[in-house]
């Protein structure tokens, strides 16, 4: 112990001391993240394919990851994921994107080959909790308003929320949020009609 | 010889994070807008707090006093980095709640001030006692402030508290005042200011009276 103390008081211990705690920390994260890994990235197409299936109510016969497009969208590129039945593009589902209150709220909107919404899914947000995360179907039943309305039912100007004159539900005290879906979906519908051709494949695979 | 009561005492009331030594107000008045909420941000962090008092005290005699914060700093956000990653790969449906609250643990200040004031001066066990009584000290702190204002602001108690703790605890979920409209600034920031305000002032109430009924208890005999 005595050693250790005269040890413990040189510069250059103390030097030394940092760098193995930063080497020995780095080495168990670097170590964790090779083992969680595969882990973590299988959790997330999962989760993933659980977000399309919630929106995607409908038949289908192939695998929706391995049927994507990926063109350019309103801010970036979109990926979108496919269903098929006998070849035949019935949906698409593709991520959108809007401004809330405290950083973007990203849904997974499902949308048929009509331009009918199929559901919406809020899928990363970092809304208030207790207030904006009602926008969770496990919070609030709020989301599922969206399915079976289009770009033309409600008109354009009335798909909002309510406080801008539209047909959504905002929540007390909470009114940012839910428009940031609205407004999101409303252009992810816009996305789909100016794409459809692209994105509904027509010729067909036989 | 330590004295285990003493530290469990310590922990739970005496000294408690919250409301004696006023630390982690941070995470505290962010998430403890319902009560489930508070439990998870709370148990989590007492699970790191465990870990992290257990791994300083361990270390403490090689750390020397001049570089022992950032020593133990870069302990503490391993830990949660730890943490974050195994929920996410191995319990990734409790992630999927917790995941929220698990960074905001590094900024729990709590943590550092146990690390220094406690499990760099004593040894593995009582460390790891004090690591536990602190976490579920303000792990209880974090459920009542989380309670008052999940009951003033929506009149509801536990609400969701299944997506934390899973089905079988459905039963917590309680309607407290039914039809009730919610009052709305018990939830944001300023309730939880209050809240605490008043919670603070309680418990100040109470150690007062007990303070006084020790100091009649010791000076009757005398008079008599």
């Amino acid at each position: 112990m005595a050693m250790l103390e005269r040890l413990r008081g040189h510069l250059a211990y103390q030097g030394a001391l940092l760098a193995v705690a930063a080497l020995l920390t780095s080495g168990a994260l670097a170590l964790a993240a090779k083992a969680t890994g595969p882990a973590i990235e299988a959790a997330a197409a999962e989760d993933l394919k659980q977000s399309l299936t919630q929106v995607l109510p409908g038949q289908y016969d192939n695998d929706l990851l391995d049927d994507k497009v990926v063109l350019p969208g309103p801010d970036g590129e979109v990926t979108v994921y496919r269903a098929r039945q006998a070849g035949r593009v019935v949906a698409v589902v593709f991520e959108v994107a809007g401004r809330g209150y405290a950083g973007p709220v990203v849904s997974m909107l499902g949308v048929d080959r009509d331009g009918r919404i199929l559901g919406v899914r809020v899928i990363a947000h970092r809304e208030t909790p207790g207030l904006g995360d009602k926008i969770e179907p496990a919070k609030d039943r709020w989301i599922h308003a969206f399915a079976g309305k289009s770009l033309g039912a409600p008109p354009a100007d009335r798909f909002a929320v309510k406080k801008d004159g539209g047909v959504f539900d905002q929540f007390a005290g909470a009114t940012i949020t839910p428009r940031a879906v609205v407004n999101s979906v409303k252009g992810g519908l816009a996305f789909f009609g100016r794409e459809k051709a692209r994105l509904l494949d027509e010729e067909v695979k036989s | 010889m330590t004295d285990y009561a003493r530290i469990t005492r310590d922990g739970l009331w005496d000294n408690n994070v919250v409301f004696a030594q006023m630390l982690a107000l941070c995470p505290t008045l962010a998430v403890t807008g319902t009560a489930s909420n508070g439990l998870g941000m709370g148990l989590a962090s007492t699970a790191v707090l465990v870990v992290s008092n257990v791994v300083i005290s361990a270390i403490r005699h090689l750390v020397s006093p001049e570089v022992r914060i950032p020593v133990y700093i870069v302990v503490i956000a391993t830990l949660v980095t730890l943490v974050d990653m195994a929920l996410n790969a191995w319990l990734h449906e409790l992630y999927k709640v917790l995941g929220l609250f698990i960074a905001l643990i590094v900024v729990n200040c709590a943590i550092l001030g146990r690390a220094e004031s406690f499990a760099a001066r004593n040894a593995v066990l009582p460390s790891a006692l004090d690591g536990l009584m602190m976490g579920l000290g303000f792990t209880a702190a974090l459920v009542v402030l989380g309670g008052v204002r999940e009951v003033l602001g929506s009149g509801t108690l536990f609400a969701q508290a299944h997506l934390l703790l899973g089905e079988a605890f459905a039963f917590l979920e309680l309607t407290v005042i039914p039809g009730y409209k919610g009052y709305l600034m018990m939830i944001l920031p300023p309730g939880g200011f209050l809240a605490l305000g008043f919670l603070l002032a309680g418990k100040r109430v109470l150690d007062r009276r007990r303070a006084e009924r020790a100091a009649r208890l010791a000076t009757a005999p005398a008079v008599a």
